[in-house]
């Protein structure tokens, strides 16, 4: 396996580059810092530009498009992005159909008795009550969006069977979705968005994670060949909560998926997780962004994406931020990609800035693969045929997030999916 | 009774500066149950021959044969062979992503004998061959040759030959970069299976000490894509006295 490989474990305090009070060191990502290396650089696979980052901290945040300069395509959070295929998500009013949703139990069926599904005007308390746009496509969406999806898990009540949010794209038009998401105080659910048909869409999702509640939230990205989805994901995550986010991305010409989870009281716990499948042609990007605003939380993260075919390009990036504050903090996380053809390329970008040296623990990690002719030898050496030797590799790299979701009829799905994925890529 | 026979094989690869001759007529047979060293300086083209056999792509056969029990080996694909009853302990067994021990071995096992083994049996030989080769039972979880470093990749080699029970086993260095220890275990390893009297070995080897442990019924010398001598056990202690520079072109005397 040809492997470039970056690891770095901090633990409190005495690491170069700290002072007593803490050192920012990622702003810059001096090519010195243990944290950036030599292989800073490295971690664009298939040369991406090493644009130092600027502090994720600092990042622009408002409900107007205006407030955000017109995209060129060089902003740090749109490098890798092909602006040309967003088809006018950053350049148009997103005047167009937006998909159709639909709340549903599991894989369409009945929806689970208990939660709360409302469909609310631009005025509803609680739109921007845990999110606020980051990039100027977002805020179109945010401008542009008549009325919004509510559901509420109610205060206490556990839900037994995942809740399904369906969205449905018929038209290219482009368009704006507003969807949000509360968990209520001890409140317990999982909640799956699943994308599907052709669209052209900026979609805000808003997640209330109240105090004590355990929310799941994943993403399905499972678009016909042509769809274009910028999907902001915030996460408000209250005292003592737990919040597991899966972004699972598959199909679509562009998919653009940035989540975040703001810790901003004690006791909590994030896990985000990540699958993509990249074929010849799709851009699928993720960018993640978990920002440790108080002490004592922790935060997990894994992203997996498996790429094959001419042009399949694949982008993570993920910022975590330890504020000053976040004593205590214990956060990890890790990109894997697995290249199966050439011509596919994968980013991947971690940014780690701690501001304080009174940490648990932080660390990241990022691994590029190619699967080549040495591994085949070595599986049909022993007796497995190519076919069953290729999927073999693939099934058990995405396998562990797959596992992560825990909900039995989504996971055959995606299990299902990805075969479907190795047998359209003749692999 | 099986026999893999070697006939005038004559085998190049190609390289930026074009065609290059590696094996320059080599032939041998190898019967059930016979244990054959092949020694040779480094480059001689040994595992050239290891690769060839077990039909690594890289490799082209410009002339000669390999037939096992009558058959072409050489029109057979890499797994073909392999389910035929051909084993290779590689010199530098590849790390590949993703595929856990435990799976690769099931699935492996499903292929060489067409069917899935019984599970529970099967788990029970796993772990019984892993504690005797002194792997640890946390290796069943990780991903094929992983991190494993350069000692326990052999023996996980040689974990396989014992649980796919081939009908010939080619070892190439499997002794290279093991401590006494490991060697004595792997050395084990291979005589449990050589004892069923079921399997022939080709075994490569750079050193004579791993014939401390297996022992040769035949040596070949190799030297320079060719089998220069041959001979019974004897010929292994020779070599150890005297080293290779017999057989060397006068110029590349150390
Ligand atoms: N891919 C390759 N490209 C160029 N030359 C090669 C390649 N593979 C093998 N060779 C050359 O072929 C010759 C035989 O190599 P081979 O690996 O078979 O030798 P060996 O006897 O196994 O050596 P060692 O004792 O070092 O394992 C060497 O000169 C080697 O440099
Ligand atoms: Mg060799």
């Amino acid at each position: 396996m040809t492997e470039i490989t970056e690891k770095a474990r901090i633990g409190a305090p005495a690491i170069d580059g700290f002072t007593e009070e803490g050192e920012n060191l990622s702003p810059a990502n001096p090519d010195n810092s243990p944290l950036a290396g030599a292989s800073a650089k490295s971690h664009s696979h298939g040369g991406g530009v090493g644009v130092p980052d600027s502090s994720r901290a600092g990042r622009l945040t408002s409900y107007k498009v205006e407030d955000f300069p017109v995209l060129t395509g060089r902003e740090e959070d749109w490098r890798f992005t092909p602006l040309k295929r967003l088809r006018g998500l950053h350049t148009q009013a997103l005047t167009g159909a937006a998909p159709s949703v639909a709340v549903t139990g599991p894989e369409g069926a009945e929806r689970p008795a208990g939660i709360t599904v409302e469909t609310v005007g631009r005025d509803d308390s609680r739109i921007g009550s845990a999110g606020i746009p980051e990039d100027r496509v977002s805020a179109a969406a945010w401008e542009a969006f008549s009325e919004a999806t509510v559901v509420t898990i109610p205060a206490e009540s556990s839900i037994e069977t995942a809740v399904g949010i369906s969205v449905t794209g018929s038209s290219k038009d482009p368009s704006a979705q507003h969807i949000v998401i509360v968990a209520e105080k001890f409140s317990k659910a999982v909640v799956v968005l699943d994308h599907k048909g052709s669209a052209t869409v900026s979609q805000n999702v808003e997640i209330d994670v109240q105090d004590g509640a355990d929310l799941t939230v994943v993403s399905v990205q499972e678009w016909d060949d042509d769809a274009v989805h910028a999907s902001s994901q915030q996460a408000k995550v209250g005292r003592d909560a737990k919040f597991k986010h899966v972004v699972v991305s598959l199909g679509g010409d562009l998919v653009r998926v940035t989540p975040s989870a703001r810790l901003k009281q004690t006791g909590s716990e994030v896990e985000m997780f990540g699958l993509y499948f990249a074929d010849a042609g799709q851009h699928l990007e993720q960018r993640l962004f978990v920002d440790h605003a108080v002490p004592n939380c922790k935060s997990r993260v894994l992203y997996k994406g498996a790429l094959q075919g001419e042009n399949a390009h694949t982008v993570w990036v993920g910022d975590v931020l330890i504020r000053k504050e976040a004593e205590g903090t214990d956060s990890y996380e890790a990109n894997r990609n697995l290249i199966l053809s050439d011509g596919a390329r994968a980013d991947s970008v971690p940014n780690l800035e701690i501001e304080t040296g009174l940490i648990e623990g932080a660390g990241h990690a990022s691994t590029t693969g190619r699967f080549d002719d040495e591994h085949l030898f070595y599986l049909m050496a022993r007796g497995i045929d190519e076919k069953t030797a290729r999927r073999l590799v693939v099934r058990g790299f995405l396998n562990e997030i797959i596992q992560q979701i825990k909900v039995p009829a989504l996971e055959e799905r995606l299990t299902d999916a990805v075969e479907r994925e190795l047998a359209a890529g003749n692999f | 009774m099986s026999t893999l026979e070697i006939k005038d094989l004559h085998v190049s690869i190609e390289t930026e500066q074009g065609n290059k001759e590696i094996l320059k007529g080599v032939s041998l047979t190898i019967k059930t149950g016979e244990i054959h060293a092949i020694m040779g300086p480094n480059g001689s083209g040994k595992s050239t021959l290891a690769s060839t056999i077990a039909g690594h792509p890289r490799y082209i056969v410009d002339s000669g044969s390999i037939t096992m029990d009558g058959e072409n080996v050489l029109e057979m694909s890499v797994d073909e062979r392999a389910r035929a009853g051909l084993f290779l302990a590689m010199q530098y067994p590849v790390e590949v992503p993703g595929v856990t021990m435990t799976n690769f071995l099931r699935t492996a096992k499903t292929a060489l004998d067409g069917e899935a083994p019984k599970l529970r049996t099967w788990t029970k030989d796993v772990k019984e061959a892993m504690s005797q080769l002194r792997i640890d039972a946390d290796f069943a979880q990780r991903n094929v040759n992983e991190g494993f470093s350069g000692g326990e990749k052999k023996r996980v080699e040689i974990l396989q030959l014992e649980l796919f029970k081939p009908k010939f086993a080619v070892m190439d260095e499997t002794d290279s970069g093991l401590d006494v220890d490991a060697l004595k275990v792997v050395s084990e390893g291979h005589n449990r299976v050589h004892e069923t009297g079921e399997m022939g070995t080709l075994l490569i080897t750079h050193y004579t000490r791993i014939l401390r442990y297996i022992k040769p019924d035949f040596v070949h010398v190799f030297v320079d894509g060719r089998i220069a001598e041959e001979g019974g056990p004897e010929l292994a202690d020779r070599l150890e006295e005297e080293g290779y520079d017999r057989f060397l072109p006068t110029a590349a005397k150390a």
